[in-house]
């Protein structure tokens, strides 16, 4: 090990594996939302049952492809914007191989039906004890890094990244706090509704920092290098990210409108919802705006273009959010598939664009080239992703509206007009326009790992020595003038 | 409010609440900075990774106005409706509230199209072609989940519309099998009839009961083990609608007719329950049930 050049290596394996997981997990969405479409298509197998690989599609997005992004791109961030290698030494491979072991585990005990059944946070308590111990593993790295650091200040991506890894460790250590009862059966330590307020509370801020915050922390970084220009202003970055850290914190109960929930819970998240709207559209308009001055750059460059879409998913889903949290909205939308489309605007406009557009940047740099192998590959990956999410989002919103209208809907002697099933019937459109999207969507993962194959095969493994200390950073020149 | 188990709690959350809003408010006025026109907007002169920096741009001020209007409207609601511990809100709202008051309006409005089946013979109402169309819809609703849309019923739902009764067909049966509930149980028979071996013998003498496809020597050696089943199905097998416990010898069957079923009903039983929906449906739209699903059988309703 040496301390004069960068870890390159472990940014490599996650970023590596980003793509491997991008493709395992989008691959298993793809499936069940076939099977939405010709429930047939489980064949009768218990392991391809829906309700068995559904927890496996989201663990998969959103921990295995989601974290892999998250740790290659804040391990490469926090480096190179701390002008340090990364806190110590041997750990940061622990977390490497730590928590491919974790995926691995959920790719086996999922599918064999071993689930707490807490939505996104599925996995069996040995494997939740694995994971707080890489979690923690992971903070002493970034946290160490940032002790360590050579450079005044902490660059802003650095605060959404810690904010992010603090905050999982609180969320998962918590709601994971479980009785057991055998090696892979557990039970929770909360009951009934407390049980659910806990598990939302869980819920909604696996969202907030797991897929924002930390999301955040990458586009702040990637967004200002691709582009080449500063960060859009520092002001607006300091009250979006107390704001949102503060308020995503109360958002929770948006999820358990007209439950068991006492009311004032269910006012509470609804609130701090709507008052959540600004703090996330800071992060956009911060994102957006540093391309100000370098619009141009959006017609050549397919990977602002990745980063610039991604925002504008960013912007529309945390706008859509705080209205389905809104009591009235939420009694037409909750429990359709408008609700999965809203996740997965999220989910894939948002965290999957804004990683593939790091990717894109980061993977020549790792490997010693100055650009992918192939950047019209990169265009057509835009491309297919694009459609593909439009598909997807518009087709559950249609479905989502139509199936509350539908359930909601009584005759003049008050019965249903509508059957459950015959909601489900209308869908069917629906779910098969969902699935191609999603085919689109997975079909430029392919693209994807091509190039990146590629790229590998192109070039080699490459470190890159820490630069000496700049007048900028603080340290040796107190005074700045402009 | 049960929730709030001492008034500490009212206050450490109405306080928290207020605090956190107010909080935002000040952040934002803390950083609030007026532009200066024609001024060129400088960096931060912090740098980072050999060309990160940062810009001092002014909050957008449309952006500054909507987060304003967020923290208005969350005090206005919270003013309103509950939210602050254990303050309930000037309008006086809750979900159970809501809940009482879209049933009593409801109940005002749905009320009078019911009534007047409540006086109503049964077969008069499955006559009726508006209380047919109307036991439909309340069917579609409330019985399809189980019954199927066709009340054809599924495993271990009966099927509806054959004519064939676990406990009975008299209108009068059906209202109260609605109303009341229905406990369908059949206790596990495996060791009283001699294990595994036991339990296949006998399975083969019920299948011979309906004229089904079975082995007639083991159908031979189950039949002096039917007398513990007799209790319930009767000596000649036809059932007993006053238990609720099925004919066997028609082959119409509840849980399947396979020798495998038939061997697990003997060796596990079978629990199975209809809940009660008098509270739930009130007399009428029962009876208009009761009407509809009698009439499903078919010759029961003489076109006239």
């Amino acid at each position: 090990m040496n301390d004069t050049q960068y870890n390159y290596k472990v940014v490599r394996q996650f970023a590596v594996m980003t793509v491997i997981w991008g493709i395992v997990g989008m691959l298993v969405g793809v499936i069940i939302a076939a099977q939405l479409a010709w429930p047939a298509l489980n064949f009768d197998i218990p392991f391809l049952t829906y309700g068995r690989l559904r927890p496996l599609h989201t663990n998969a997005v959103i921990f295995a492809f989601g974290g892999s992004a998250l740790f290659a791109t804040s391990y490469y961030a926090v480096q190179r914007t701390c002008h340090t290698r990364l806190f110590g030494g041997p750990l940061a491979a622990f977390t490497f191989w730590g928590w491919q072991l974790i995926i691995v585990l959920a790719a086996v005990t999922l599918p064999l039906g071993f689930t707490t059944g807490k939505e996104y946070a599925e996995l069996e308590w040995p494997i939740d004890i694995l994971i707080a111990v890489v979690w923690v593993s992971y903070a002493i790295v970034f946290f160490g890094t940032l002790a360590t650091r050579k450079v005044k200040h902490i660059y802003v991506a650095n605060w959404f990244f810690g904010a992010f890894i603090l905050t999982v460790a609180l969320l998962h250590i918590v709601n994971s706090i479980e009785s057991p009862a055998g090696f892979l059966k557990s039970y929770s330590a909360y009951a009934g509704v407390q049980d659910a307020m806990v598990q939302w509370w869980y819920g909604h801020n696996a969202v907030g920092f797991f897929l924002t915050a930390g999301f955040l922390g990458m586009m702040y970084y990637f967004v200002p290098k691709q582009a080449g220009r500063p960060v859009y202003s520092y002001r607006l970055s300091i009250v979006h990210f107390w704001a949102l850290i503060f308020t995503y914190m109360w958002a929770g109960p948006h999820h358990l409108h007209y439950t068991a929930l006492p009311d004032w819970a269910q006012s509470l998240g609804m609130v701090f919802s709507l008052i959540l709207l600004a703090p996330s559209w800071g992060g956009m308009i911060n994102g957006i705006m540093t391309l100000s001055g370098a619009w141009h750059k959006l017609r050549t460059d397919p990977i602002l273009k990745f980063l610039i879409v991604s925002l504008s998913f960013y912007g529309m889903s945390t706008f859509e959010g705080p209205m389905m949290s809104i009591k009235t909205v939420n009694a037409l939308s909750h429990y359709t598939d408008w609700t999965v489309g809203h996740v997965h605007s999220g989910a894939l406009g948002w965290v999957a664009m804004i990683s593939v557009g790091s990717l894109y940047y980061l993977i020549p740099r790792l490997f010693g080239r100055s650009e992918m192998y192939s950047v019209k590959a990169i265009t057509l990956h835009f491309w297919t992703t694009t459609i593909g999410i439009v598909l997807y989002i518009a087709s559950m919103w249609i479905a989502g509206v139509m199936q509350g209208l539908m359930w909601r809907a009584v005759n003049d002697d008050g019965t249903l007009t509508y059957t459950f099933v015959e909601s489900v019937k209308a869908t069917y459109p629906y779910y098969v326009i969902r699935l191609t999207g999603g085919v689109l969507v997975l079909s430029g993962m392919f693209v994807m790992l091509w190039n990146v194959v590629k790229t590998i095969g192109a070039g080699k493994a490459v470190e890159a020595t820490i630069p000496a200390v700049s007048a900028g950073s603080g340290f040796d020149a107190p005074a700045h003038a402009h | 409010m049960s929730d709030f188990v001492d008034g500490f709690w009212n206050l450490y959350i109405a306080g928290i609440s207020i605090v956190s809003i107010i909080g935002c408010a000040v952040l934002l006025t803390m950083q609030h900075q007026k532009r200066i026109p024609g001024q060129a907007v400088g960096t931060t002169g912090h740098e980072w990774d050999e060309d990160l920096a940062e810009y001092n741009n002014a909050l957008p001020k449309w952006w500054m106005w909507l987060f304003w209007i967020t923290i208005v409207f969350a005090l206005l609601y919270l003013a309103l409706y509950p939210g602050l511990g254990t303050f309930k809100g000037m309008l006086g709202w809750s979900s159970t509230g809501q809940y009482k008051a879209e049933q009593a309006s409801a109940d005002t409005q749905y009320g009078p199209v019911f009534a007047k089946y409540g006086a109503m013979e049964i077969p008069a109402i499955a006559k009726d072609p508006q209380g047919r169309a109307m036991g439909e819809r309340l069917f579609l609703t409330y019985c399809s989940q189980c019954h199927g849309s066709d009340a054809r019923g599924a495993k271990g739902y009966p099927n509806l519309a054959d004519g064939d009764w676990l406990y009975g067909g008299d209108p009068a049966v059906i209202l109260a099998s609605i109303m009341e509930w229905r406990n369908g149980v059949m206790p596990p028979m495996g060791a009283a009839v001699g294990g595994p071996d036991g339990v296949k013998e006998l399975a083969n003498y019920v299948l011979s009961l309906s004229g089904s496809t079975h082995d007639a020597k083991l159908a031979e050696a189950g039949k002096a083990k039917f007398a513990v089943c007799a209790a319930c199905h009767g000596p000649e097998a036809k059932g007993n609608p006053q238990l609720g416990a099925p004919n066997l010898t028609d082959k119409t069957w509840l849980y399947g007719g396979s020798l495998a079923t038939i061997s697990e009903t003997i060796d596990k039983g079978r629990a199975n329950r209809m809940p009660a929906h008098k509270d739930f449906l009130g007399p009428e739209r029962s009876r208009i049930l009761a009407a509809y699903v009698w009439g499903l059988s078919g010759t029961q309703v003489a076109p006239k």
